[in-house]
């Protein structure tokens, strides 16, 4: 027969102050992995759920980023007159040529300067990218030098509210309107017409890179094939989905980093809460022999102190993941090792990252309570209950 | 018996819980030591001398953005510049995109480049070789020895960034204290079958006269373009690295939340293990006040028990963290970063060992003192 957990609780409560110092050091390796995994679904997002599956990039053969693309102008035509592009309202094909580049602006909380991605699309640009929605002033006009920001980089950099004018390149940019996307990569770019940015950095004759929607996925994926078979163009297209894709690696660095201070927190932690369970074990000596009178078993005395360790082990996971919730939704961000530009995104606590914490608690507390709860069940009884 | 004697017989009365507070104190304070090295090394170290003497220009936008090549001439005339090099980041690909074939490639200027990175050692008769073949290369040792080059070997590298496929031959190898896994090659042979790298460079890098003059120069570069199509931003390498850093996000807030995480921990279970010995020792305590012990002795007995074990720890701690790193530093693309951490040992570990002393300190002030101030009567009726 199992001990009843009230049993479990009431003792946890008796002795508070053991009970919540633990809890409260597995508390904090858990914000701590919490923290992390939180920085990494925000990441994850930015990347993996960028990207529309209808969009065909197409770069020069061999390109990995949009930045190192480059093919001449003269291209374009080639690409709009090919099969399966869907068309807009005026039925013009949806191709963008576009030009990706990065500019240094400085941060708001004064941390220095640091790289933006700034896109250059052609008209059909934002057509295409029908997901993101403008939240504030008005998009860019063509043949101004003008430009968008998303809300991400409005919060983190200087100078950069509708109306305000930001100095690089060849002088000043207006800044007319903000846009939200998502979440998505684009939360990381400034946007503009492609002619002013490539007049910008002496590249007129030439693209960085082009988009096509596609009428349907199957479109799509014949689509890409096209751009590579055609001889005239050197080119290669993927599905933009496929290119965030290949980007997640810039989390690495962070990931690598999370691993190796979540185990070493974590194994302190077992420490720790195998040597608040010996003691709990050696508080109850008397006790648990009277359990074993009565007629409970070695099992179930096993596994009651087991469960006492994983509820512990709880309670700190618990607190651990209130402590995190206000850092939900802060933005931060990081380098894309792609584009050498900044990734901003935002902090996640999804329902992974609390399932994780709380198997990342549950593991810490029954490795915890496995040695004190063997111990307690061991005792001779005669010999407990003389002591 | 003295005081020490006392303390030492404490705290190895219960075996297992001393040994399992000074293991879990260790870890945290392993944490924290790693973290701390790491610190120093971004952020304290200001590398070797040589590095010290040399700047980095580049394009002011970014480093996506090309100088023109004519600024080398023209950085030399300022005065105190000794060399002005391209070192050009090539990118590209060997074997295949698997991250564990990555390592740096740079095009740059044989003539001057062991001028100019003196910390490089290369036998005479190599460099000369290199410098005679546009298609050669050189190595470091550790990167040669990584994928078992000899000299006279064909590297081919497909370039990305440059629509170019390299079809390199390894004249030399270079070795230096810091490995820096990197492949140099003449960047004229770039410059030839990529036309748009014609005329072009990424970096240039500047070896000046002394490290007095650094800065210095480093603003006259910058003034010199100022006005120019393309304006440069000229730093020292120190300075540059750091700005890699800094994109990796804030770096300096993401150690320190988890230093003080680990700091924390340590308090907490410091604090735990006392408390649980306290407890139950309250009748011994009330046996030690009878026998006319003061109440500062009580103290100081608990206080040096609580000290000893965090020392231990802390001791534990650092050892283990020296060993990883330098374990970390035969890593091929984080070593460089690695050994210079490891070399942040005699800071660091003073440093850790006094967090642990004051945590194990502050840990036995409350529960020490609450009993230290219980009745005998009461202390000696106790039941633990």
């Amino acid at each position: 027969m199992a001990i009843p957990v009230t049993y479990n609780i009431r003792n946890m409560i008796l002795r508070k102050g053991l009970t919540l110092m633990t809890a409260l050091g597995i508390a904090l390796t858990v914000m701590t992995a919490v923290f992390l995994m939180m920085l990494l679904a925000g990441m994850k997002k930015a990347f993996v759920k960028s990207g529309d599956p209808l969009n065909v990039l197409v770069m020069r053969k061999g390109s990995t980023s949009e930045l190192a693309g480059g093919f001449t102008k003269d291209k374009l035509p080639i690409l709009v007159s090919l099969e399966g592009i869907a068309k807009d309202n005026e039925d013009k094909p949806l191709v963008s040529g576009e030009w990706v580049v990065v500019v240094n602006l400085p941060r708001k909380d004064g941390t220095g300067d640091t790289n933006v991605t700034l896109r250059g699309m052609g008209n059909e640009g934002l057509v295409l990218r029908k997901n993101v929605k403008l939240v504030e002033g008005q998009w860019f006009s063509p043949g101004q030098h003008e430009l968008v920001v998303s809300q991400l980089i409005h919060r983190r950099f200087a100078h950069t509210a509708p109306g305000d004018a930001l100095d690089f390149g060849k002088g000043p940019w207006k800044v007319t309107g903000i846009f939200d996307a998502g979440g998505t990569a684009a939360d990381s770019e400034m946007w503009a017409d492609v002619n002013q940015v490539a007049d910008q950095f002496n590249r007129q004759n030439a693209l960085g890179s082009a988009y096509l929607h596609a009428t349907d996925p199957v479109a799509a994926d014949a689509l890409k094939h096209r751009v590579a078979d055609d001889q005239r163009l050197q080119l290669e297209g993927m599905l933009e989905t496929e290119y965030y894709d290949k980007q997640t690696t810039s989390g690495a660095p962070i990931r690598f980093m999370g691993y190796i201070v979540g185990l070493t927190m974590a194994i302190g932690s077992i420490f720790a809460a195998t040597n608040t369970m010996y003691a709990a074990v050696a508080y109850r000596a008397r006790e648990i022999a009277t359990l074993r009178v009565i007629g409970f078993r070695r099992g179930s005395i096993v596994l009651s102190f087991i469960f006492e360790s994983v509820l512990l082990a709880l309670l700190g996971a618990a607190v651990g993941i209130v402590l995190m919730l206000p850092f939900n939704g802060m933005s931060t961000g990081t380098s894309n090792a792609v584009t050498f530009s900044e990734v901003v995104f935002k902090m996640q606590i999804t329902l992974s990252v609390v399932i994780y914490a709380a198997i990342f608690a549950v593991t810490m507390g029954l490795i915890g309570g496995v040695a004190p709860a063997w111990s307690a069940a061991r005792r001779e009884i005669l010999a407990a209950l003389r002591d | 018996m003295t005081l020490a004697r006392f303390v030492r017989k404490n705290a190895s009365r219960n075996k297992r819980r001393s040994l399992l507070t000074i293991l879990s104190m260790a870890f945290s304070l392993l944490l924290l030591s790693f973290l701390m090295c790491v610190w120093r090394a971004f952020y304290v170290d200001q590398g070797s001398a040589e590095s010290a003497q040399r700047l980095i220009v580049r394009h002011k936008i970014s480093l996506a953005n090309f100088i023109p090549g004519y600024y080398r001439e023209k950085i030399r005339t300022i005065p105190g510049v000794v060399h002005v090099l391209p070192v050009n980041w090539f990118q590209g690909i060997y074997r295949d995109q698997k991250p564990e074939n990555f390592f740096a490639r740079f095009g740059t200027d044989p003539d001057e480049f062991f001028d100019t990175y003196k910390e490089l050692s290369i036998p005479a008769d190599q460099e000369e070789a290199w410098k005679k073949d546009q298609a050669g290369a050189v190595a470091d040792k550790a990167l040669a020895d990584k994928y078992g080059w000899k000299i006279g070997d064909r590297i081919v590298i497909q370039g990305d960034i440059y629509p170019a496929k390299l079809e390199l031959t390894l004249r030399g190898i270079f070795t230096t204290a810091v490995p820096n896994n990197a492949l140099y090659f003449h960047w004229k042979y770039v410059e030839e079958g990529v036309p748009f790298a014609k005329g072009h460079a990424g970096t240039f890098g500047i070896l000046v006269d002394s490290p007095a003059h650094v800065n210095e120069v480093a603003a006259k570069v910058d003034e010199m373009f100022a006005n120019a199509p393309e304006p440069t931003k000229t730093e020292t390498e120190k300075a540059f690295q750091l700005g890699f850093i800094s994109m990796m996000g804030n770096v300096k807030a993401f150690i320190l939340v988890i230093s003080l995480a680990a700091v924390f921990t340590i308090l907490l279970v410091a604090g735990n293990t006392m408390a649980m010995s306290i407890r139950e020792r309250t009748r011994e305590v009330a046996v030690l006040k009878t026998l006319g012990f003061r109440r500062q002795t009580i103290l100081g007995l608990f206080a040096g028990e609580a000290v000893a074990i965090a020392l231990l720890g802390g001791i534990v701690g650092t050892l283990v963290a020296i060993v990883l790193l330098k374990g970390a530093s035969q890593a091929p693309q984080m070593g460089p970063l690695f050994s210079v951490a490891a070399k942040q040992w005699n800071f660091v570990a003073p440093l850790v060992w006094g967090v642990a002393a004051v945590a194990g300190l502050l840990s036995s002030s409350i529960p020490a003192y609450g009993a230290s101030r219980k009745g005998i009567v009461e202390g000696l009726r106790h039941i633990g």
